[in-house]
């Protein structure tokens, strides 16, 4: 299991393309994301979880990966998440 | 919301008999103060001068008793007890049946910044509302990866993997007349331990639906208001998974159950394979539900047919035996 502590460096915070673009990286990989933000715990390979985790802009947010290529995972969305989604 | 302050209380979104019907009428620079505990406290005792054992975290309810007394050791301008109850920094003071505290209060509130509230509810009324919303606003949560509906009046929480098809087999049975509550993330409630409640994560996100291929949809927008509900307690626990020809799957109706936060629902495990109907199986699933509620258990009264059957045809034959060897 990896647990990082990720920052949402773009503007506008965690919306539906940013959403996408998680779950796009998050499925091709076979470990499972979770993110966790307060008390909320969603699965990072749905859309509308990400989305409801309500995470504007510098906001931080736990990442936790788990499976068999946990870390290469983890990587690939931090990485993700340091480029602002490409925006 | 495990941590709500007095402000929070009075903006709660509360229904018809729910309702609070609470207004700040001093101390607004208390509103900010945190409520720590679903308990509260009636200060009659502390009012007198006895402070052991004062739950000074709560919230102050004043019901007619308590207003009188204060109007009391106002005309007897005694007012060290009530100074040293403020000096607690309790949340909230609540003036019910509509009363309003004395000048003197008011001013020693203001010093303290303790939030006077006010209620035209009667004190017992209030006090059985207030702790209803507490206890809600207190209860354990969790938050799972899911999609609540309703079905029949049953509320369906259907779990498991993603791209299983849960999202779709919602869609399908929304069609079919039924209710969306929450789609994907379902937040869960502990009632007193008696019951579970399940609701969207947001308020504001509720109702929406990933489907892969359309995107994200407004199901309230498409399906009107009659396919949406806000809550539901959860009855019935669904679990999708991909069919495993190695797998044995329940064939009988057996009793399987499934915990979240320590309240146990009925389970059922629906293995998903092209051809299969999996909505029909969820709203017969819900319908047998039903029955059970009302004592009456199909597989179980099956398998006492079977045995009532079985008993008949033994007694039969050994008549006919008995017969045969006369």
């Amino acid at each position: 299991m990896v647990e990082r502590e990720l920052t949402i460096l773009n503007r506008a915070g965690i919306h539906a393309r940013p959403a996408a673009s998680i779950v796009k990286t998050a499925n091709g990989f076979k470990s499972e994301l979770t993110f966790i933000k307060d008390t909320m715990e969603v699965n990072g390979k749905s859309i509308m979880g990400i989305i409801t985790l309500g995470a504007p802009y510098q906001t931080k947010i736990l990442m936790r990966t788990n499976g068999p290529d946990e870390a290469e995972m983890a990587d690939a969305i931090q990485h993700l998440f340091e480029n602002r989604f490409e925006e | 919301m495990a941590d709500i302050s007095v402000l929070d209380l009075l903006d709660l979104d509360l229904k018809e008999h729910n309702i609070l019907s609470l207004s700040c009428i001093a101390g607004r620079s208390g509103l900010s103060q945190k409520i720590k505990t679903s308990k509260i406290s009636r200060p009659g005792l502390p009012l007198s001068g006895f402070f052991e054992e004062f739950s000074a975290s709560s919230i102050q309810v004043f019901g007619r008793g308590e207003q009188q007394y204060l109007l009391m050791l106002d005309k007897e301008k005694n007012y060290t007890n009530v100074e040293k109850l403020l000096s607690y920094r309790v949340p909230c003071c609540v003036f019910c049946d509509g009363g309003k505290p004395t000048e003197s209060f008011i001013e020693m509130s203001e010093a303290t910044s303790t939030a006077i509230l006010t209620t035209p509810l009667i004190s017992s009324d209030f006090s059985r509302r207030l702790y209803q919303t507490l206890d809600e606003v207190f209860a354990p949560t969790q938050t799972i990866h899911g999609v609540f509906v309703e079905v029949y009046g049953i509320g369906v929480l259907i779990t498991g993997e993603s791209g299983v098809g849960k999202s779709e087999t919602a869609l399908e049975l929304i069609e079919r007349g039924h209710r969306l509550i929450s789609d994907d993330t379902v937040r869960l409630k502990n009632i007193n331990d008696s019951f579970l409640v399940g609701m969207g994560e947001n308020p504001m996100l509720a109702h929406h639906m990933e489907i892969r291929g359309l995107g994200i949809i407004n199901l309230a927008n498409l399906f009107g208001v009659g396919a949406i509900r806000d809550r539901k307690q959860v009855q019935l626990s669904v679990h999708l998974e991909e069919w495993d020809a190695s797998k044995s799957y329940d064939r009988i109706g057996g009793e399987m159950t499934d915990t979240f936060l320590g309240i146990t629902v009925p389970k059922v495990v629906i293995p998903v394979k092209p051809g299969r109907n999996v909505p029909v199986i969820i709203e017969t699933a819900a319908r047998n539900e039903r029955l059970k509620k009302l004592g009456y258990y199909s597989a179980k009264e099956f398998d006492q047919n079977v045995l009532k059957w079985l008993e008949s045809e033994t007694a039969r034959k050994m008549y006919y035996i008995d017969e045969d060897n006369v």
